[in-house]
């Protein structure tokens, strides 16, 4: 080899380690952006988390403001989306995945679904403004909230138990029939305890992801001057979320602690919904390895 | 028991249709309200006027300025996703162990978990007030910062979709470059990213729709100033926190002032439902490619 060579090897093999290095580096600077900003949150708010701050109503005077009435108000919500979402996106899944093959229809309602996973939230406002608050007449309540998130997570639902009930083996599904066991008992008996575990995850993570919106709730009408908790599904509400855009959106500096206590808070709540849904998905993989 | 099943088959199929329904129920609602406001305000001075003062005394029309705004933010958050994404995803594809991969997906997950209103927070108290010792001539409410954090929010979606497009790429073509003596660089550069290209495309229009549809972080730290402007220094108004803007105010229902919003979110819905389709049939395209 003639040393003109050699140097090229060596100059492209010093070109590739330095092509390491940046795109290494561009992804500690990507996680150092999330350290950044929890260390920031945690520094402005944590000292502000107490059993007093959880437990208080809203006030004028940042010190005595609290976050009760929007974190019962998130956790309503919450659940009252999942009673919505649940069903509808476990059997809008069970149909795609076990009964709708390769049908035309079926195909158009995959492209649909895929489609509205992509819509921004503040859409899904705008048609919860329009249907639930003024033609049904639900007005601002934690009823039209729900519909309105329970719209938004749909297709997660909808992609995540495809994933789970695809994963499950057709070996199955084929002994059960063998059996003389209709369709519907095959998927009931069979395919949807299997596939348990992973649709649970999937869910989970797509309430976790209603628990963190803002926009499409704004747009329907919550407010954060909502100084109770709600009772009932006609009650108005406000969330977690509004009340930390209220807080944030305001002056005063005592606020902003505020808001990053409401942060704090929030975050954790998240977190541990994660972590339930990570200790799941952990648990059925390996169950499914043995 | 046989009309049972076919009771539970299309119980099933009216659970699928609804989603259907859904996608229709947007358009007919957007549709309806964008039309009684095209009505009274001609669509022409909508679409190109240079001014957005619907709720002024003397109020003008013109959705350009909200539209350019949501352009500058969603522009600054590209410059910032997508080459950090790109190099990141080829990492993750070509360089990282599987170590490294396990314990940095996970955590880029949680950087996607995060909610926006989180976001929105850092980019005003943290971001802004960082960037301003830098550009002394920053405003408290601009562009750049909200940009910035948005780019980083949409980095996990790009670096994520990115590298299964890359990893999809068969390992014959990477062998056959490092047989020819390509070193990591030029089989990633030349053979892979080219291998992939409609899959990373597909990632990066699907980016480009979530930056044009995000609406907390530019509503904390954007401004409500809608302005003919391209200076990413000062505050401006996009379309997402202009319905914000007039959500929390008191606007009556039913007048022009409150039709506006749908218009706005007609544009919004339109533009990234659009190119929504255009990233679902790229990678489409790249599933078939080799398959």
């Amino acid at each position: 080899m003639t040393s003109a060579g050699r140097r090229s090897i060596i100059w492209r093999r010093r070109l590739d380690r330095a092509f390491e290095g940046v795109a290494l580096a561009v992804l500690i600077l990507a996680l150092g952006a999330l350290v950044a900003l929890i260390w920031d949150i945690v520094a402005d708010g944590a000292s502000r988390v107490s059993w007093d701050f959880i437990t208080s109503f809203p006030s004028r005077r940042p010190e005595q403001a609290g976050i009760w009435h929007a974190l019962t108000g998130s956790i309503f919500l919450m659940v009252v989306t999942a009673v919505l979402a649940v069903p509808i996106g476990i059997g809008a899944a069970i149909y795609l995945e076990e009964y709708g093959g390769r049908r035309f229809l079926a195909r158009l309602i995959e492209l649909n679904i895929t489609n509205l996973a992509a819509v921004p939230s503040i859409i899904y406002g705008l048609l919860g403004l329009a249907v639930f608050v003024r033609t049904l007449g639900m007005g601002r309540s934690v009823l039209a909230g729900a519909s309105t998130l329970a719209l938004l997570v749909l297709p997660v639902v909808i992609l995540s138990t495809r994933e789970a009930l695809r994963a499950v083996p057709g070996s199955l599904r084929e002994g059960s029939y063998a059996l003389g066991a209709t369709k519907w008992q095959t998927i009931w008996h069979q395919v949807l305890p299997v596939a348990f575990p992973g649709i649970l995850t999937g869910l989970i993570l797509a309430l976790s992801r209603a628990v963190g919106e803002t926009a499409p709730l704004i747009t329907i009408g919550a407010v954060a001057f909502v100084a109770f908790v709600p009772d009932s599904l006609s009650s108005p509400f406000t969330v977690l979320p509004i009340q930390i855009f209220n807080w944030v959106s305001r002056p005063q500096t005592a606020f902003h602690v505020n808001a990053a206590g409401g942060i704090v808070v929030l975050v954790g709540l998240l977190m541990s919904m994660n972590a339930v849904a990570i200790w799941l998905r952990d648990r059925y993989q390996t169950r499914g390895l043995t | 028991m046989r009309w049972i099943e076919g009771i539970i088959e299309w119980g099933l199929f009216g659970c699928a249709l609804l989603s259907v329904g859904t996608t229709v129920g947007i358009i007919v609602v957007l549709a309806v309200e964008t039309f009684g406001f095209l009505r009274e305000v001609p669509i022409a001075d909508f679409l190109f006027g240079t001014e957005w003062t619907p709720l002024f005394a003397n109020p003008s029309f013109g959705v350009l300025p909200l539209v350019l705004g949501t352009l500058l933010v969603s522009g600054i958050a590209m410059l910032v996703a997508l080459p950090m994404g790109l190099l990141g995803a080829v990492y993750l594809s070509e360089y990282a162990d599987d170590r490294v991969r396990r314990t940095v997906k996970p955590l880029l997950e949680i950087l996607a978990g995060i909610p926006t209103v989180v976001y929105g927070y850092f980019a005003l108290l943290f971001v802004t007030p960082l960037l301003q010792r830098l550009l002394p001539g920053l405003a408290g409410f601009n562009a750049l910062s909200p940009g910035i954090v948005m780019g980083i929010m949409i980095l996990p979606l790009v670096s994520s979709l990115s590298e299964d497009a890359m990893r999809g790429v068969p390992r014959g073509l990477r062998e056959g470059s490092y047989a020819l003596g390509a070193t990591r660089m030029q089989t990633s550069l030349r053979v892979v990213v080219p291998a992939a290209f409609s899959g990373i495309t597909a990632a990066f229009i699907l980016a480009v729709s979530r930056a044009v549809g995000e609406t907390m972080i530019v509503a904390i730290a954007a401004g409500q100033q809608p302005r003919l402007t391209a200076n990413p220094l000062v505050p401006i108004e996009t379309m997402t926190a202009y319905i914000v803007q007039v959500s929390l105010g008191d606007t009556p229902q039913g007048t022009l002032e409150y039709r506006t919003i749908f218009a706005v979110g007609s544009l919004l819905f339109l533009g990234t439902f659009g190119l929504n389709l255009v990233s679902a049939w790229l990678r489409d395209r790249y599933r078939e490619e080799y398959a």
